[in-house]
């Protein structure tokens, strides 16, 4: 139990103050912000030093036994990291957004409670070590995320709520069963870099398939593999903050992440590409990259058009992860958190522009730029991210994506690539240039001013830092790609330590 | 040489069945402080039975040392009466010890009019005593005088706020468990006229798949199905649980009717055991998907809370009629089985006591019209939810290890080429689902946005306990481990 106590103090930092939360008032504003920043902050301090452990090659691990043979296993490795680093930044950022948003509204005791819960559960998540722990801090994280779902408590929020259930609940099961199933056949061993089945691919190659097919069911519906996704854009009835978080980092990433964990470290690359389950993937993949651009065009909703660029861009780690190539990997992995920060940014944004001016639509856009510059560039940034263009941060994920399809010797992906690349920069320069170049003839509405008074700047403070902190994330992580401690050169790390691929070279 | 502190546990067994008819005899006997003696004794048996339990455990690990036979008043069967101690039954004492709790310290803030406590104290210390009873006796005609008394305490409780709804699910409820404890017995005469003997262990050694052992068997099996509410014998449970006050719904529903299911699970993992065929495993299954699914939709049709809440319990107690044939595969499954029990009666308990609140601060408990009070009580719903969460069979609650344990047996048997196996698991898998349908139907309203109305003020008690109860339900997922370890302390059990 090497530094367990790391690992217990990181899921404790987020879950403590969450329950705490939970029994206080709803007027004791000031303690309650300062238990959400302690714990943020605190989370992000215990990360880093994690980081710097992990990085000097500490192990960390703790185990506690659940039922005879299997144990609930913490453990911390450079891929987890990676997803609970992403997960400590941006939590905090979006706290401070949250509590911004949510000023004057109420049910904040309930909300910030079940907030702190969910990024418990998405951090138990990055930490866990085997996939009963995974699927344990998977449920959570749905049965978390539902009251911040419905939180409104409108009609529409609570059939969202009912959908999401639905969708989630079904697929959990799903997943349950096969990795009960699994674990019957092969023990319940923990993540293992190139896996852990070759001693059954002989025997039970074909269980091993179905038992594929229904672990992407049950995390295919997280990560919103078409033809799983519907419930993604209505959830987005949510909160702003809550949608951000979960398109960035919770509810959508732990699905990619768990299909990251299954191909790479139950299967291994190596299996997979044997049993022929990376070909499906890949193909399901490159499906709903199209067909998420091309819904996300018809959309005018702002929040719509974000969510099914979602399901467009999050299946670029799951392509990337199926093309099973080295820098193919890299592509996919580091688009996790590319995808996070840049995802994250455009929701601030839409959070922004719908608080303080009452904008949801794009045709509404007109003129935006002039009214709240700042919001509208760090706009701007995270759609040319997303679009791709160098030096940002979707332009290093491309990059590396296609040269992973070229390696794998399949030049039709690079197609996809280009396809979505253009879809995208359609979707997504509309509402820029609307900002930016549109005449607005009427004067703003201004509920947030109406409410709350006069703003010192363009939206209250707590709304706009985010946006710009995260902006700023997106620009210097593509800017400073080539540094070791960048994403890209962590995901390298990760690639070179993990995977022992002969072939491998940068 | 046996372990320290083993000389010690005939005492405390005896001394547990003793402390637990004072109690009940001294509340009888002084029902102006009925109250303070229950109170009181209700931490004593707790602390009493907690202290049996690290005896017992410390006994172990082997089953045939720490399982102990007490001879009352010297008497060796098949003369005298025995009392029987071992890891079943000790699991049973805990969980009734932490629900019987529970319930003690929300009843004193549920139960507060005067007359009406002189009658709830007594009858509910004696229901317990009966339970405690019940779990140690060895001997087939004590099983019989100890479910007479749980049962016939239940009913008063079920009466004794003396509403004529309350009243006519009372009568209903006493002519169920009359005819349930006929049947029963009939079955003990039967084994007692062809054996000569009543004590489990000698009759065990003494039956074989006879037909005299056929029909003792269907007889009592018949009777304890009555009582226990298993498909198709379930239809007056829903009525006399809805109907009863908040803490008597929960050790019914908790605890009583897996009294029951204890005693049909001993009988067949001893006595019957040579009867049980795949045959009557698999229609055994057959009714426990069907309860699944019947009680599901009925929990989801029902207008009342409680009445949710009651059909619930038919639904959860056909995974246990499910797992009967898993454990013909894979005998070892009991311990499952057993632990699935514990879980449910610590998850059950909660959510009726949480419904009480409810029911109690709003004057009703029509589902529809709750909404107000939903929205301003978090803390109880918060209870409803988290111990809902459990009975999902969602992480991180002990409902959830639950779940995985059965899974994994229902897995196990199609893996050993059962077809049949294949409903099993999506009986098993898919009953979550049906549960999460209605728990979030008792949930989703206080998410609704609207009005919020307190209500009638309750008591702390009534506030925290069920939210205590369900914590303890969802810790109790640590306590897989504990729990089967406890149970694999039962001798002659596989």
């Amino acid at each position: 139990m090497d530094g367990g106590w790391l690992l217990l103090a990181i899921l404790f930092s987020s879950l403590g103050p969450g329950i705490a939360i939970f029994f206080l008032p709803e007027h004791r504003q000031g303690l309650r912000t300062a238990l959400n920043l302690g714990g943020a902050g605190t989370k992000l301090a215990l990360v880093a030093f994690l980081l710097d452990g992990v990085l000097r090659g500490d192990e960390y691990y703790f185990s506690l036994p659940l039922m005879p043979g299997i144990d609930l296993v913490l453990a911390a490795d450079a891929l987890s990291l990676l997803f609970a680093s992403l997960s400590a930044v941006l939590w905090f950022v979006t706290t401070v957004y949250a509590i911004g948003y949510l000023e004057g509204s109420p049910r904040r005791s309930r909300f910030f409670g079940f907030f702190s819960l969910c990024v418990s559960a998405t951090v138990g998540i990055a930490l866990s070590g085997n996939l009963i722990t995974f699927l344990i801090f998977y449920e959570i994280l749905t049965l978390a995320t539902w009251p911040l779902v419905v939180h409104r408590g409108t009609p529409a929020a609570l059939r969202a709520g009912r959908l999401y259930l639905a969708y989630t609940l079904t697929s959990g099961l799903v997943l349950f069963t096969a990795i009960v199933w699994l674990t019957l056949l092969a023990g319940a061993e923990g993540f293992t870099p190139g896996g852990y089945l070759d001693g059954l691919a002989d025997t039970h190659a074909t269980t091993l398939q179905i038992l594929f097919v229904l672990l992407m069911i049950g995390f295919g519906v997280k990560a919103a593999l078409v033809p799983l996704h519907s419930w993604l854009p209505i959830a987005m009835v949510a909160p702003a903050p809550v949608s951000a978080l979960l398109h960035a980092v919770a509810v959508v990433k732990a699905g990619a992440f768990g299909i990251i964990r299954v191909v790479n470290d139950v299967y291994g690359a190596e299996l997979a590409i044997e049993l022929g389950l990376t070909a499906g993937l890949l193909v399901v993949a490159a499906i709903t990259i199209i067909y998420g651009s091309i819904q996300a065009l018809r959309a005018d909703d702002l929040k719509q058009r974000l969510a099914f660029s979602t399901i467009s861009q999050v299946s670029y780690i799951i392509l990337g992860v199926a093309l099973a190539g080295p820098l193919g990997i890299i592509g996919g992995l580091v688009h996790l958190v590319h995808q996070g920060i840049t995802k994250i940014t455009l929701f601030f944004c839409a959070g922004n522009f719908a608080e303080t001016l009452g904008i949801h639509r794009i045709s509404e856009l007109n003129g935006v730029g002039r009214r709240m510059p700042l919001t509208m560039l760090a706009f701007t940034l995270g759609a040319l991210g997303m679009i791709g263009l160098p030096p940002l941060a979707g332009f290093v994920t491309k990059w590396h994506l296609g040269l992973g399809a070229l390696e794998a010797g399949m030049p039709w992906v690079l197609g996809v690539l280009v396809l979505s690349s253009l879809l995208n920069a359609a979707y997504f320069l509309p509402p820029v240039i609307r900002g930016w170049l549109g005449e607005r003839r009427k004067p703003w509405n201004e509920p947030l001013q109406a409410h709350a008074g006069p703003t010192r700047f363009e939206t209250h403070w707590m709304l706009l830092f985010p946006v710009i902190f995260t902006a700023a994330l997106g620009l210097l992580v593509g800017l400073f790609a080539g540094l070791e401690l960048s994403p890209l050169g962590w995901v390298s790390l990760i690639v070179r330590r993990d995977y022992s691929l002969p072939e491998f070279g940068l | 040489m046996s372990p320290p502190g083993a000389e010690w546990l005939p005492a405390g067994i005896a001394g547990l069945v003793g402390l637990s008819l004072a109690v009940a005899v001294l509340a009888t006997a002084w029902p102006r402080q009925a109250h303070r003696v229950g109170l009181l004794g209700a931490l004593a048996i707790t602390a009493w039975v907690l202290g049996l339990s690290a005896l017992f455990l410390n006994t172990g690990p082997d089953p045939e040392a720490a399982a102990t036979r007490v001879a009352l008043g010297g008497w060796e069967a098949p003369l005298g009466l025995m009392l029987h101690l071992d890891g079943l039954s000790m699991t049973l004492l805990v969980l009734t010890a932490v629900v019987g709790l529970a319930t003690s310290l929300y009843s004193l803030g549920y139960v507060h009019d005067r007359i009406e406590r002189r009658q709830f104290w007594p009858l509910w210390l004696w229901l317990w005593a009966g339970l405690n009873m019940l779990f140690l006796s060895g001997d087939a005609f004590n099983l019989y005088i100890t479910l007479e008394v749980v049962s016939l305490s239940a009913v008063a409780l079920v009466a004794f706020t003396g509403t004529a709804a309350a009243v006519s699910g009372a009568v209903r409820y006493l002519l169920i468990n009359i005819l349930g404890s006929l049947s029963f017995l009939m079955g003990v005469v039967l084994l007692f006229g062809e054996h000569g003997v009543l004590d489990l262990v000698l009759l065990e050694a003494r039956t074989e798949a006879g037909p005299t052992e056929r029909m003792a068997a269907v007889l009592m099996t018949a009777g304890l199905m009555l009582k226990a509410a298993l498909f198709p014998l379930h239809v007056w449970l829903a009525p006399a649980h809805g109907s009863a006050p908040a803490p008597v719904s929960a050790v019914l529903s908790g605890l009583v009717v897996t009294g029951s299911f204890y005693l049909i699970l001993r009988l067949w993992m001893g006595v019957f055991a040579p009867l049980a065929t795949p045959a009557f495993g698999i229609l055994v299954g057959m009714l426990g998907v069907a309860a699944l699914v019947w009680g599901s939709l009925q929990a989801l049709r029902a207008g009342r809370l409680k009445s949710i809440v009651a059909y619930s319990t038919v639904a959860q107690f056909g995974y246990l009629l499910v797992a009967f044939p898993l454990m013909l595969v894979d005998p070892g499954a009991w311990r499952v089985v057993v632990f699935f029990a514990v879980v449910h009666a610590l998850a059950k308990a909660s959510v009726f006591l949480a419904a009480g609140t409810l029911q109690h601060a709003a004057g009703h408990d029509r589902l529809a019209d709750l909404g107000e009070v939903l929205r301003a009580r978090p803390r109880t719903v918060f209870a409803l939810g988290l111990a809902g969460v459990s009975l999902m069979g969602l992480p991180f609650t002990g409902g959830f290890i639950a779940k995985y344990l059965l899974l994994e047996a229902g897995l196990g048997t199609v893996l050993a080429g059962s077809f049949i196996g294949v409903l099993w698991v999506l009986a098993i898998a898919g009953g979550g689902l049906l549960a999460a349908a209605y728990v979030l139907r008792m949930v989703a309203p206080s998410f609704q946005r609207g009005r919020a109305d307190a209500g009638e003020a309750v008591s702390p008690w009534m506030d925290w306990v069920p939210l205590g109860l369900a914590t303890v339900a969802a810790l109790a997922g640590l306590a897989g481990p504990l729990t089967l370890n406890t149970l694999a302390l039962t001798p002659g059990a596989p």
